[in-house]
């Protein structure tokens, strides 16, 4: 199809570039330089969408990011995106959209019966009614086939094969909107000095002038493009200004943080290789320029909503930019003189116009743009105004009316340009805790003062001329750039272009209804009328926020932009108080709605969190392991054979640690170097025992409290000299206990001489346990490991001997596993080779590799609680029977609060173990009680903490916190699982919680 | 006049044009026998149940903006009883009874949704937490089912159930009557019913002082001065700290904010509510077709609504590494509100140590889903002057007595729950 | 997003930091009674306006200090190290 609809002449488009692209399954073409929507304009195509509501007919009604309308699904496959606006999406060749929230057809949708039955559908409808049958089962019915109605686009299905990264940057000045007032506010500001920023989120700078015709308007003696290219040659040659097309502004934080999304490659088939699709920047600026514009708003009448309905301002930049001839016969409707400037445009691009339907009287229209207009001869029907449209899929005609009455005429066309005046763009002032002020005059909030390094500028001033827009944005500049230190040369001479003086605006919201057939929209987006706004009123909805939530007035992808003030104006008719006592609702980010694929930046998929490896990592993957998260790392889980579940691995390699010996990795524990003359001390403070008496060359097992009395965290302490000691934490807490202990000596004992450094990366870490420990260990060190040289709980050093020649050492002897054990620490890069050294010398005593299954096996088994399921942060060093570790001559944290009563109560849940009788599974994640036929709510005496096959006792065994379990030793309890299977319990034995050599000879001989 | 699709019938003949108000704008009273501070869920639900059940007919509610405009209005709608200790369960599962036929109590369609609370499992270790938890609802009589991965892979197509991801999905505790409810209908169908009892919901009406004398009640100074009373409730969340100021009390509680948002409006692609713990996230899908999404606090005291970018970038990193197939779609609205963190993450439903004042409060993340049951205790715990047993744990003095109810275990930290 | 003056570092990303909150509870002495301890704990002023509070430069010079910032705007007023008084702070 050929681009009927395309002017011979003019526009800034590439008529040399034609690009192919297809809607709704035809084939049309457009040419560089086009938007989606200028190029479906170009071929005629109006109706465009269907509305959210009533389904009724829609066409593109704006030109740029306020576009309530003309949302399309762009794509298919993969890359598909719905919402997509068509007026600010560049038209690229191959580019493939269809119409949304339509069935089967956007020009015959069943959906638009909501339209014939909407006066059962006013506003907050549903609140009122689908209340009965009175289930709640009746309500999941009705709302099936409301969600289903609703809902605009369609998300893809597959993942996102898009990249998208972050940049930070810093400058002195941002400048938020590239037209003539960013322009200008960002050379005054860079000619000064100033490290400057300026986004723009269209393809190119310029602003409303860009592409504009308009022989009358020049700055400094310039053509108003000649003008744009130099200012923007002037800024790009400047190594201190960046320039940012394409890259929207939407959201102001803490800080004078301005996130930026900048769409690199949205313009394009797919991003190039090398590039991400979109980029978020967060710009650190000293002072924000705000010259972000305004927003032209409709009038409500009724059939405003039909396709062929252009605000004056978008047709004439369809009509200049892209040359594009949106119709043939126009009527202009409006309330202010800036459609002058369109109905210029339309009558120079050869389109007849019916009238401009003003609604100012005559002597009113004394502005210049009016008076060419009238000099161009076009006819002009003031004190007038368009009660209705008419038309079904495309605007045929207008009625027009006198505001003061009497009998109105209708006039053909099929182009109704409206314009009911402007809002500036207040959106990031506002987020910037801006105050807003309702200037009448303009019928608009415009900023008034902000306590941030925010000025506005230009457009969003009310600035409606270029040489306005040019002063008021080269003064933001150079209060800008003064503000952070650059007060630059006087040389640099602001631009200027003859004001033109406007005319004044006669505020207009809503045409009275001369029946009620027709519908008044104000917010096209949600299809919310005149009659919604009354109703809410009517009803109680009085506040403005009120009004918002129960008509949904401006909630849609546009925020409200051409619809807020409107609603806002005409809530304050219906309450009789002035716009300004009404106020705004507040305005969120994001300014336009932000791709989620950009936030995450490159922090997505398996970069979601770092993930954290061992030194032996590599080792354990070439033999087989199985892998868990715990907390950022991977651990080993087990490392099955051929043949061998997980669980069977487990339990090969735990019963070996009890008859032969077994290595386990245990790098990830937390470790802490503790150096200063008041370590002891320091330690008495912050574990519940005592250090105070700890020899060098000893360790110790520790509790820690939070300071409401309840178990932080466990670890062993060794002290390695005189004044260093060695502290080792849980692998989930570890970063939690380094800033703990921080927090005490920098906030509550700087008193103390202590001095921290976090060593978990530095060192690796192995635990050598089993019978035949000492006989393996003995063969790799150069030191005596005899049990008198190195009785349990000494600590030393020593030289471990591999095929990579000696590695120093630390070591041990400490037992998680209940066995006769020792822990190795060397520097992290001999990591691997210590622990291939030790698997290599204990190959002849049958050792084996084990992974944490075999280790939380052995640890149950010997009765040693873990952080998390045992300590669960309720749980208080007495309830897991280390009551009598909690010294009772010297104060600790958490300890003045442990003897609050329901913290010493005789039924608090205390440690127990259990032991399964029958021969019966433990289930898992076990509850206990007494009968498991009670009634619901079932009373629950207790749950099981940590369970396991025992393969050393044969049997299934479970760590539990039972109430006043220790008193319970010798009872049989029941412990059920009822989320699995509501019949299943088994009967539990209670005893003490250690299994296995109760009384510590194995990790002592 | 009654909701019903006949009155929305009747009223189409006429163009609506003859609906009432749902509730007046009256003038405050010189005194009232209960005065409820807040004119959200929690405060318009104390006075309606005030006025229902226990016949109090001269209450009035003072709100200092508009009725709904705190957290009532705010939050990501999620309604749930899925709790492992025995207060927070019976109390959230009272909550979702009163759920289940509120629409119909009120005669105000609040669009109670049971479309299923999912809790995703990630871990071994998060296996056994949830299936300990699952088996504790189950005791209480709770409604509660464990999915397997499998079983979610099926259920919801767009969520990345492969063993590559970062944290990958083991299966998931869901319960089925779990869900969202149309958060405002709450503020609005509570508003509407007090008022139609007679309760006097005055907005725009600031309580700046409260007037305590021999440790008893006499009143409150507002911004549309002082109105006499000797049963004063506060339901304020966000701002408890500050009016509980007012009495010269300090709360074990801290304000912080809380950030939500939504996604443009798509055609459904999430039929349930799912919940992560793992990487701090719950998503669902409104009836109009925005992803409503939050996670994490911003970690800072503030009272202002609004955060910052971190926060949100983690909510949406989690949403993609949840539902990779999200990543095209736009964030549309991004908020904030103050929630009310005490410090075991439970909140406050108690007489507080001076004569006729009580308050309900301190509801951390909680506070919508609590709203029915919030208003029913609070204002049973007003007119017998003592708590119910399902209120009776959440007192001011269980963290002195060392009655903490801990849920996640966090200790007194208020940002932590 | 915050911009936080570490005392030591400068002005820094909110991001390298984590949130300690009030400061100004001050530990009491062991032998202090309970009921100091439990409003040490547990107690909070809370204010809605400057604040006094601990941050923890984790991602910089692991140093706790204190910021005075508005829970209202977020603005913050000043910053100091954690054993001296800030400028402007009344407790």
């Amino acid at each position: 199809m050929t681009q009927a609809f395309r002017l011979p002449t003019g526009g800034i488009i590439d008529r040399s570039r034609p690009l192919r692209f297809e809607f709704d399954g035809t084939a049309y073409e457009g040419y560089a330089g086009d938007t989606l929507a200028s190029a479906l304009l170009a071929n005629g195509v109006h109706l465009v969408a269907r509305s959210f509501k009533y389904h009724r007919p829609r066409g593109i009604l704006c030109s740029g990011s306020d576009e309530p309308n003309a949302l399309l699904q762009l794509d298919r496959g993969a890359r598909t995106e719905p919402n997509v606006r068509a007026t600010t999406q560049e038209l690229f060749d191959g580019l493939i959209a269809a119409s949304q929230n339509r069935w089967p057809s956007l020009r015959f949708d069943v959906g638009a019966i909501n339209n014939a039955l909407s006066r059962l559908l006013p506003a907050g409808f549903y609140y009122k009614t689908f209340m009965w049958p009175p289930t709640p089962r009746w309500w999941l019915r009705y709302e099936h086939f409301i969600r289903r109605a609703a809902g605009i686009g369609r998300s893809a299905t597959a993942p996102d094969p898009d990249r998208y990264e972050h940049q930070y940057a810093h400058c002195d000045v941002l400048v938020i909107g590239g037209g003539p007032a960013g322009l200008a506010a960002a050379r005054a500001a860079a000619h000064a000095g100033a490290r400057v920023i300026v986004c723009d989120e269209n393809p190119a700078f310029g602003g409303d002038l860009r592409g504009m015709n308009d022989d009358s308007a020049n700055i400094d003696g310039k053509a108003c493009a000649t003008w744009i290219d130099e200012a923007v040659r002037d800024l790009s040659d400047s190594a201190d200004v960046t320039l940012l097309t394409r890259t929207t502004a939407f959201g102001y934080y803490d800080g004078n943080l301005v996130a930026l999304s900048e769409r690199v490659a949205d313009h394009l088939a797919a991003p190039l290789a090398h590039m991400p699709r979109q980029r978020m920047w967060k710009v650190r600026a000293g002072t924000v320029v705000l010259a972000s514009g305004a927003h032209e708003r409709g009038i409500a009448y009724a059939g405003n909503d039909l396709p062929g309905t252009l605000l004056a301002g978008a047709a004439r930049t369809y009509i200049d930019r892209h040359a594009v001839r949106p119709g043939s016969r126009a009527v202009v409707f409006t309330n202010n003189d800036s459609a002058y400037a369109a109905a210029l445009s339309l009558s120079r691009a050869g389109i007849a116009i019916g009238a401009i339907v003003d609604a100012r009287e005559d002597s009113e229209l004394t502005g210049a743009l009016a008076v060419r207009a009238r000099e161009h001869g076009i006819r002009i029907v003031s004190g007038s105004m368009v009660p209705a449209a008419h038309g079904s899929k495309r605007v045929t005609a207008v009625d027009i009316e006198s505001l003061s009455g009497g009998r109105g005429t209708r006039v053909d066309c099929d182009l109704v340009c409206v314009s009911g005046g402007w809002n500036p763009a207040v959106h990031l002032f506002s987020q910037a805790r801006g105050s807003l002020r309702y200037d009448e005059s303009l019928a608009a909030f415009v900023p008034e003062r902000s306590p941030l390094a925010i000025v506005a500028a230009g457009g969003v001033n009310g600035c409606s001329d270029v040489g306005g827009a040019l002063a008021d944005g080269h003064a933001a500049g150079l209060n800008a750039a003064a503000k952070a230190g650059f007060r630059g040369p006087a040389s640099y001479a602001a631009p200027h272009a003859e004001p033109v003086a406007p005319g004044r605006l006669r505020p207009l919201w809503s045409v009275p209804a001369r029946d009620r057939s027709g519908k008044r929209f104000v917010d096209l987006q949600n299809d919310v009328t005149v009659s919604d706004i009354a109703l809410a009123v009517r009803e109680g909805y009085e506040s403005v926020e009120h009004l918002k939530r129960y008509t949904t007035l401006g909630m849609g992808t546009d925020q409200g932009k051409t619809s807020n003030i409107v609603g806002l104006a005409l809530l304050a008719e219906q309450l009789h108080r002035p716009i300004s006592a009404v106020g705004t609702t507040t305005f969120r980010p994001p300014y336009t709605p932000v791709t989620l694929g950009a936030y995450p930046g490159e922090e997505a998929g398996a970069h979601l969190e770092p993930t954290r490896y061992s030194a032996m990592h590599d080792w354990h993957v070439a033999h087989g392991a199985r892998f868990i998260n715990a907390g950022l790392w991977r651990r080993a889980h087990s490392y099955p054979r051929a043949g061998e579940t997980p669980d069977d691995a487990a339990n090969r390699e735990a019963k070996n640690v009890r008859t032969n010996v077994g290595l386990v990795d245990v790098s990830t524990l937390g470790k802490i170097e503790l150096q200063g003359n008041d370590v002891a001390e320091f330690l008495n403070r912050v574990y519940i025992n005592r250090w105070d008496t700890l020899a060098v060359g000893r360790c110790r097992y520790g509790v820690m409290l939070r300071d409401d009395g309840m178990v932080l965290d466990d670890g062993t302490t060794s002290r390695l000299a005189d004044s260093h000691y060695l502290m080792t934490t849980t692998t989930v807490n570890a970063v939690e206990v380094m800033q703990h202990l921080e927090a005490l000596l920098q906030i509550d004992w700087p008193e103390l001489d202590v001095y921290l450094t976090s060593v978990t990366e530095q060192w690796s870490a192995a635990a050598l346990s089993g019978p035949k420990a000492r006989e393996v260990l003995a063969a790799v060190v150069d030191i005596d490991v005899s049990n008198a040289a190195f009785p349990f709980l000494a600590v030393g050093t020593c030289t471990v001997r591999g095929a990579a020649g000696p590695m120093p050492a630390r070591l041990f002897r400490m037992s998680y596993s209940g066995e006769l054990a020792y822990e190795i620490h060397v520097p992290a890069d001999r990591g691997r080779a210590t622990w291939e050294a030790l698997l290599a010398a204990g190959a002849r005593y049958g050792i084996m590799p084990y992974g944490t299954e075999a280790m939380s096996t052995l640890r149950i088994e010997k009765g040693h609680v873990v952080i998390g399921p045992e300590a669960d942060g309720r749980t208080t060093a007495d309830d897991l029977g280390m009551g009598k570790l909690v010294n009772a001559a010297k104060w600790c944290v958490g300890k003045p609060l442990l003897s609050r009563p329901a913290l010493i109560a005789p039924d608090r849940w205390q440690l127990v173990g259990l032991t399964a009788l029958d021969g019966a599974v433990m289930p898992r994640g076990a509850k206990i009680v007494a009968d498991p036929d009670h009634a619901l709510p079932n009373p629950m005496l207790g749950h099981v903490t940590s369970w396991c096959w025992s393969p050393n006792l044969e049997s299934w065994i479970a760590l539990a916190l039972v109430a006043n379990g220790r008193a319970r030793h010798g009872e049989t309890l029941w412990a059920v699982s009822p989320l699995a299977d509501a019949k299943a319990r088994v009967r539990v034995r209670i005893g003490p919680p250690t299994f296995i050599d109760p009384d510590g000879e194995r990790l002592r001989g | 006049m009654r909701y019903s699709i006949f009155s929305l019938a009747r009223n189409a003949l006429s163009y609506h044009e003859h609906w009432p108000l749902a509730w007046r704008s009256p003038a405050p009273k010189a005194r009232y026998d209960a005065i409820i501070i807040g004119g959200g869920g929690h405060g318009l639900a104390t006075a309606y149940y005030l006025a229902k059940e226990h016949a109090l007919s001269n209450i009035a509610v003072l709100e200092k903006s508009w009725l709904g405009g705190g957290n009532t209005g705010r939050n990501t709608t999620i309604v749930r009883s899925n709790y492992h200790l025995d207060p927070n369960a019976h109390f959230y599962e009272f909550s979702l009874k009163l759920w289940e036929s509120l629409s119909q109590e009120l005669n105000f369609n609040v669009m109670y949704s049971a479309r299923g609370v999912l809790n995703l499992v990630h871990s071994p270790a998060d296996m056994d937490a949830s299936i300990r938890r699952g088996n504790a609802m189950r005791l209480n009589g709770i409604d509660a089912k464990f999915l397997t991965r499998d079983e979610i892979a099926r259920w919801i197509p767009n969520l990345d159930c492969s063993p590559e991801a970062r944290f990958p999905i083991h299966g998931g505790l869901l319960q089925p009557r779990g869900g969202t409810v149309r958060h405002d209908a709450v503020a609005w169908g509570y508003a509407r019913a007090a008022d139609a009892l007679g309760v006097d919901v005055i907005q725009q009406c600031e309580v700046t002082g409260i007037r305590i004398d021999r440790g008893a009640i006499q009143g409150v100074e507002t911004t549309q001065g002082f109105i006499t009373t000797t049963k004063l409730g506060i339901a304020v969340a966000g701002h408890s700290g500050h009016v509980a100021a007012m009495a010269g009390l300090r709360l074990p509680i801290e304000s912080h904010v809380l950030q939500a948002m939504v996604s443009e409006p798509v055609k459904p692609v999430l039929n349930t509510v799912v919940t992560s713990g793992a990487v701090h996230f719950y998503i669902s899908q409104s009836d109009k077709g925005e992803l409503v999404m939050g996670g994490d606090l911003d970690f800072y005291n503030s009272y202002a609504q609004r955060g910052n970018l971190p926060a949100i970038e983690l909510v949406v990193s989690a949403c993609l590494a949840l539902f990779p197939s999200f990543g095209r779609l736009k964030l549309m609205r991004t908020w904030g509100g103050i929630m009310d963190m005490t410090m075991d993450g439970s909140p406050i439903i108690a007489k507080l140590p001076v004569k006729g004042l009580t308050m309900s409060g301190g509801w951390c993340y909680g506070g919508f889903k609590a709203t029915p049951a919030s208003g029913w205790l609070h204002a049973y715990t007003i007119a017998r002057d003592e708590p119910h047993p399902l209120n009776a744990a959440f007192t001011l003095e269980r963290f002195a007595e060392g009655g903490m109810i801990d849920e996640k275990g966090a200790g007194p930290y208020a940002w932590a729950h | 997003m915050l911009l936080i003056p570490c005392p030591w570092c400068g002005p820094r990303n909110q991001l390298e930091f984590t949130y300690g909150g009030d400061a100004t509870v001050k530990r009491p002495l062991p032998d202090a009674p309970m009921k100091t301890w439990l409003e040490f704990v547990y107690l909070r002023d809370n204010p809605r306006g400057p604040h006094q509070e601990l941050w923890h430069h984790s991602a910089g010079c692991r140093q706790w200090f204190k910021v005075l910032r508005d829970t209202q705007t977020h603005d913050i007023l000043a910053s100091g190290r954690a054993d001296e008084a800030l400028p402007g702070a009344t407790a």
